[in-house]
C-alpha cells in the first residue's frame, strides 16, 4: 500500500474534472487553498460546482469564469464586506447559486459526511431559502410531529484545504484559533487534496505534541503538495494575517478595469512561483500581520 | 465633562437590550452592539458570556481596536463549528445585528436588493447565519440610520431571517428591541407588532414613523435614558480608540438640537 501521498499542484488539478463538485475549505479570507484555487484558474477546467464558506476564492473562480453554480451562505472579505467580483458574477446573473444558511450548510456537509440522504433541521424555516432552493420538508414519525426541513446532502467529489502542517500520508496538523469547518468538508469529499505550509515524513518524527491538531484523518486524504504562503491573499494564522492591501487593489480592480482578463496575470500569474513574486515573495507574506477581529 | 454622545446613548440601549438572567453568548456584530453587550456583562448581567472576536471565550470583553497592552486571557473555547453546536442550536445565544431590511414582522434581509435571486439588482453578503439565528435563539437589531429603506413598506426583499408573519408560521421566535439613531422598539404590540418604546432626547414619536415603511405603536414611556458616569466610564475603556464616534452620520449629541 502506497501511503506516500505526494503531488504537484498540477497533479492535483489533473485529477478534477469538468462539471465537478468542489468542496473549498477556510472561511472567507482566512485560510483558503488559495494556491490550488490559482492553479486551477490557470487550466481549462470548467464548469465547476463551488461549495464554500466564500472569500476571494469565490470571487475569483466567478471572475475566470470557472462556476457554473455556487453552494454558500456569504462571500465576503471580512473588512470589505461584499466580495466585488462575486457581485459582479451574480448581478450578471451569470452563475447559478443554492444559497444557504451557514450552520445548515454544516449539516449538508454532515450528511454527506455520515452517508445520509439528509439531515433535518429547523433553520431555514419562516425564510425564502426553502422556496429558492427547493428544499423538501419532513415530517418526525414520533408523537411531536413537527415538519422540519430536510437538508440534502452536500456531496463533494473533491475537496481542498490548506492546513499548517501534514506528512507525505495526509497527516494534518491545523494550528489556528479556528479549525472552520475542514473537517467536514475532508469528509464529504470522495477525495481530499491539501496544500500545506510545511509537509515532513513522518508527523509523529517531528511534532508529536502537537496531535490535538490532527483535526481529521489521514484516510480522507488522497493527496499533499507544500505551498508556503499558499494561503495567500487569505490569512494563515499563527503565520501570517490576510492581506489587506491585496485585496484593496483586487476590490478596486473589479471597479476599475473591472475586466478580469486585464488583471488576472497580476491577481493569479502564469505560475506560482510568477505569483510569489509578484507579492514580493513568501518572506513578504510571512510578514503581513495577524488580524484582529 | 463632554456631552453624551447619540453613539453611547444606544450603547446604553444595546445594553438594555442585552439584559438577562440567563448564561448565554450575547453576540453583539458591529462596535455599537459589540460595546453594548460587553457593558451589559460588566455591568447588569453577569451571566453573559462572549468571544474575543475570533475562537476564544473571554471573562473581560475585549476592546475594540488594536489590542495595545490589553492581552485576552481565555476563558474558553468556540470556534465556529463549536459555536453553531453550544450557542445556536441550544438557543443559548442573543444576537444583536444590522440587516440590510427589516419588515413589520420583524422578517429581514442580509441576501440581496432588487431584481430576482438569479439575477439581483444589488448583491449584498448572503443570508449568512440568520435563518438559524432567527428560529433558534434571542434576537435583537441596531440601526444607525433609521429610514424608509431599511424598515420598509412590505416585506423585506428577500426573507433571510424569520419574523412573527402569520403567513410563514414557525414554531419560537424571539426578537427583543430595535434600537436605532431615533429610538429603541420592541414587538410587544397585538400579534407582535412593532411598538416605540421610548423616544431618543428631542426625537417625536411623528418623526419616527415618518421614517418607518409600516405602521408603528405608540408606546413610548419617556426619553431614552443617558449612560451614568460608571456606564460612560466603561464605555471609554471598551473602547479607547472612539470608533464609537464613526458609526452615527457626524457623531450628534444624544440629545437633539
Amino acid at each position: 500500500m502506497i501511503l506516500d501521498k505526494r503531488m504537484t499542484a498540477q497533479q492535483i488539478v489533473a485529477q478534477l474534472r469538468d462539471g465537478m463538485t468542489l468542496g473549498i475549505g477556510g472561511w472567507g479570507p482566512r485560510r483558503k487553498p488559495m494556491a490550488l484555487v490559482r492553479e486551477i484558474i490557470r487550466s481549462d477546467l470548467k464548469d465547476l460546482t463551488i461549495v464554500a464558506y466564500g472569500g476571494a476564492d469565490v470571487g475569483m473562480l466567478c471572475a475566470a469564469g470557472k462556476i457554473k453554480k455556487l453552494v454558500f451562505a456569504f462571500v465576503s472579505l471580512d473588512a470589505i464586506p461584499l466580495e466585488p467580483w462575486f457581485r459582479k458574477s451574480r448581478e450578471a446573473g451569470k452563475i447559478e447559486v443554492l444559497e444557504l444558511d451557514e450552520g445548515m450548510f454544516q449539516w449538508g456537509l454532515k450528511a454527506a459526511a455520515f452517508g445520509l440522504p439528509f439531515l433535518p433541521t429547523r433553520v431555514a424555516m419562516g425564510t425564502n431559502l426553502a422556496e429558492l432552493g427547493d428544499l423538501k420538508t419532513v415530517q418526525s414519525p414520533y408523537a411531536d410531529g413537527e415538519t422540519l426541513i430536510a437538508m440534502p446532502a452536500l456531496k463533494l467529489d473533491a475537496a481542498l484545504i490548506h492546513v499548517n502542517r501534514s506528512d507525505w500520508r495526509g497527516n494534518v496538523q491545523l494550528l489556528g484559533p479556528d479549525p472552520y469547518y475542514d473537517e467536514w468538508f475532508a469528509k464529504a469529499a470522495a477525495k481530499t487534496y491539501l496544500s500545506c505550509e510545511e509537509l515532513v515524513d513522518r508527523i509523529e518524527d517531528h511534532y508529536p505534541e502537537d496531535a490535538q491538531a490532527n483535526t481529521f484523518e489521514r484516510c480522507f486524504v488522497s493527496g499533499v503538495v507544500e505551498m508556503s504562503g499558499g494561503a495567500h491573499p487569505s490569512s494563515m494564522p499563527p503565520l501570517h494575517g490576510p492581506d489587506m492591501k491585496w485585496f484593496k487593489t483586487y476590490a478596486e480592480a473589479a471597479r476599475d478595469p473591472g475586466d478580469w482578463q486585464a488583471v488576472a496575470a497580476q491577481f493569479v500569474g502564469a505560475s506560482e512561483a510568477e505569483y510569489l513574486a509578484g507579492i514580493g515573495g513568501k518572506e513578504a507574506v510571512m510578514n503581513i500581520p495577524l488580524a484582529i477581529y | 465633562m463632554t456631552e453624551v454622545s447619540l453613539a453611547e446613548l444606544c450603547i446604553y440601549a444595546c445594553a438594555e437590550a442585552f439584559r438577562d438572567t440567563r448564561e448565554i453568548v450575547a453576540s453583539g456584530i458591529g462596535p455599537i452592539p459589540r460595546i453594548g453587550a460587553g457593558l451589559a456583562k460588566l455591568t447588569h448581567s453577569p451571566g453573559l458570556m462572549m468571544t474575543e472576536g475570533e475562537a476564544y471565550l473571554v471573562e473581560e470583553p475585549v476592546p475594540l481596536g488594536p489590542r495595545g497592552d490589553f492581552i485576552p486571557k481565555a476563558s474558553g473555547y468556540l470556534p465556529f463549528s463549536r459555536f453553531f453546536d453550544s450557542a445556536v442550536w441550544s438557543g443559548k445565544r442573543h444576537a444583536m445585528v444590522t440587516p440590510t431590511q427589516l419588515d413589520r414582522f420583524g422578517q429581514i434581509n442580509l441576501s440581496y436588493l432588487g431584481g430576482t435571486h438569479a439575477q439581483p439588482k444589488t448583491q449584498m453578503l448572503g443570508v449568512r447565519g440568520f435563518p438559524g439565528n432567527s428560529v433558534y435563539h434571542t434576537n435583537s437589531f441596531f440601526f444607525p440610520a433609521h429610514s424608509m429603506r431599511i424598515f420598509v413598506d412590505g416585506e423585506v426583499d428577500m426573507v433571510s431571517g424569520a419574523g412573527y408573519n402569520p403567513a410563514r408560521p414557525v414554531g419560537t421566535i424571539d426578537l427583543r428591541q430595535i434600537i436605532t439613531n431615533l429610538c429603541v422598539m420592541d414587538f410587544g404590540g397585538l400579534a407582535n407588532a412593532v411598538r416605540v418604546i421610548s423616544l431618543h432626547p428631542g426625537v417625536t414619536f411623528e418623526e419616527v414613523q415618518a421614517a418607518t415603511g409600516f405602521p408603528l405603536i405608540d408606546a413610548a414611556k419617556g426619553a431614552t435614558p443617558p449612560p451614568d458616569a460608571e456606564a460612560l466610564a466603561i464605555i471609554n475603556r471598551l473602547d479607547p480608540y472612539g470608533y464609537r464616534a464613526s458609526v452615527i452620520k457626524d457623531n450628534p449629541p444624544a440629545r437633539k438640537p
